[in-house]
């Protein structure tokens, strides 16, 4: 056989073999969608769950996600966006620096659930947190730290260096360099980063399994006094979150229209992060528009 | 007077200098949290894990490699039947199935994506496989339990629980992040190495399997590596569809566990301090280590693809 022969099966073949995978994954997004979407419902979107009987939604699930999601950036993003300045501008080529990629990797690396059973027995066995939503936002939050902060890293770095010399040129020092001029230019892919972040986030449920607890008590949203027991801003509440119920509804199997709940729900988290993608490539081309000149 | 303030001036810090020095501390702090959150980790699951061996005098080999795991029951001799084989075995097996089947097929598309049609790969393929890369792993679980166990179980019989059950997920699972792995691996290969080749007269086929391939083989071994560790390490879809026995496993269609799928189950039914609790953050610190372990293998080969 010739070899222009053999090149053109070994197109086909890897032609084939990206068919076959576009197929794969293309009918497992279709199957949660069209099994998913026409359980969505202003009810099932709203109404809080029901363990023994069906007819139960996932509205508490929902805002618990993004409740968690709000805290857990707002614990993340400062100490990120820190420890990436820290990387990209201080650091020097040397045992310590490191030494920190080495830790900030194997955070990285480490499984969620051992994240999660770390932050079972840190907040809510030795710090009495109990099972809340700030153990589970600080759970979550040493799971992102390493993501976010290299993602800040790279963001930083892509800044041309004429743009430092630049502002040490004016006589202003590194830090008011770094923080005034070039973290505005790096923000849009900061931002596109944490958006991406916030998708994983949403979806995460081993870490919170054993931190933010598996049941969500209701809420009164009238209540807003974030000290009271029932107030949807209480932090020290158990709060299950979406992606938690699915787990929970398909292990415990309690709930008779289990499959129907799971199906609705994934949906709703594919959904969700198809959101954050979308969102993040449109914020971050908003962005770079309105803060350069071109 | 005037002397003075020059003096004072060339004495002491001005006021950029203390802001320079106030912006490293703080930058320097956040590091330092992290260094600390990694050390905290590693400090409190080794000393929950290792009082299994310390505590309850467990012997280290016959908690690796007992067979027997009923951690509340005794053998005849009084030794608690803690073997975490079954366990260890399961993740391994999983793992390396999901790894061997998601290979060729992540590694061909990535092919297809970068060298054959770079066009349809960024227009079609690309976008897929960065949502799939988000999807949270309980809906592959979910997935796995309302598709592929009923399939298996209608196929070959039994429950449909089990290790091939769990493979199947896994290798979904981590297809898409290998396969952009890959792609990045295959990109980052210099043009002008395509272009000596495609000049020298070879065909395209020619020049990806034994220029692009060769040279990009540490960054496509990092991803399947990368894959492997991340499928160790999955808790929650493996749980959903493996079974959950903790007996040795014998085939691909019988119940299994993995070590994140006991863990799981169990640690909030155990009372923390005893022995049926201790074993289980023994199993925590084996999956601790094993993610170090992948963690310096992909280090190796980072260092053994630079020196080329």
């Amino acid at each position: 056989m010739n070899a222009k022969k053999i090149d053109k099966m070994a197109t086909g073949v890897l032609f084939g073999v990206s068919c076959v995978l576009v197929l794969l994954l293309a009918s497992f997004l279709g199957y949660i969608l069209v099994q998913g979407v026409p359980h969505i419902s202003w009810h099932f979107l709203t109404a809080p769950a029901k363990s023994f009987q069906s007819g139960g939604g996932i509205g508490l699930q929902i805002f618990n996600s993004l409740y968690l999601l709000v805290l857990t950036m707002i614990l993340g993003i400062p100490i990120s966006l820190g420890a990436g300045i820290y990387l990209s501008e201080y650091a020097k080529k040397n045992w310590l620096t490191d030494c920190i990629r080495t830790a900030i990797e194997i955070l990285s690396s480490l499984p969620s659930v051992v994240v999660g059973l770390f932050g079972f027995l840190v907040f809510v066995l030795q710090f009495q947190f109990g099972f809340s939503i700030l153990s589970g936002a600080l759970a979550l939050t040493f799971f992102n730290l390493p993501l976010l902060t290299r993602n800040v890293e790279s963001s930083l770095q892509a800044v041309p260096y004429t743009q430092r010399e630049a502002g040490l040129a004016l006589g202003i020092s590194r830090w008011e360099t770094v923080t005034k001029i070039i973290v505005p230019e790096a923000l849009p892919s900061i931002l596109t980063g944490i958006i991406l972040a916030s998708g994983r986030v949403f979806g995460e449920a081993a870490a919170l399994i054993y931190t933010s607890g598996q049941s969500a008590p209701t809420l009164d949203f009238t209540n807003w006094n974030p000290f009271d027991e029932t107030s949807p801003l209480n932090i020290f509440r158990k709060a299950e979150t979406l992606a938690v119920h699915i787990w929970k509804v398909n292990s415990e199997s309690t709930t008779p229209d289990a499959a129907a709940i799971s199906s609705g729900a994934s949906a709703v988290l594919i959904l969700g992060v198809l959101f954050f993608n979308l969102f993040a490539r449109i914020i971050g081309n908003r962005i770079h528009k309105k803060m350069t000149a071109s | 007077m005037k002397t003075e303030s020059i003096k004072k001036n060339l004495t002491t810090r001005s006021k950029k200098a203390k802001i320079e020095r106030f912006g490293k501390l703080v930058s320097f702090i956040c590091i330092l949290i992290i260094i600390a959150v990694v050390v905290a980790i590693f400090y409190f699951v080794s000393s929950k894990g290792l009082a299994t061996f310390f505590q309850n005098k467990v012997n280290v080999i016959d908690f690796i490699f007992g067979k027997d795991w009923q951690p509340s029951s005794v053998d005849q001799s009084g030794k608690p039947l803690v073997g975490a084989l079954p366990m260890i075995a399961g993740s391994f097996i999983v793992t390396v199935l999901s790894a061997i089947v998601a290979t060729p097929f992540a590694v061909g598309t990535a092919i297809f994506m970068v060298e054959v049609s770079p066009k349809r790969g960024a227009n079609l393929l690309q976008p897929v496989i960065e949502l799939l890369v988000g999807i949270p792993s309980v809906v592959y679980g979910f997935i796995g339990l309302s598709v592929i166990v009923p399939w298996i179980r209608g196929i070959f019989g039994g429950t449909g629980f089990g290790i091939l059950a769990g493979a199947i997920i896994l290798f979904i699972m981590i297809l898409p992040t290998v396969t952009s792995m890959t792609v990045d691996a295959l990109k980052s290969v210099p043009r002008h190495y395509r272009e000596a080749s495609l000049a020298l007269g070879a065909t395209r086929w020619q020049t990806t399997y034994k220029v692009v391939l060769r040279v990009a083989t540490p960054g496509i071994l990092t991803a399947v590596i990368f894959g492997m560790s991340r499928a160790f390490g999955e808790a929650l879809a493996i749980q959903m569809v493996i079974g959950n026995s903790a007996v040795m496993p014998t085939g691909l269609l019988t119940p299994a566990a993995t070590l994140t799928s006991v863990l799981t189950m169990g640690i909030g039914n155990t009372i923390s301090g005893t022995l049926q609790n201790n074993v289980l953050w023994s199993l925590a610190l084996v999956l601790l280590f094993m993610s170090l372990f992948f963690n310096l293998i992909m280090r190796m080969i980072a260092k053994k693809g630079a020196m080329n």
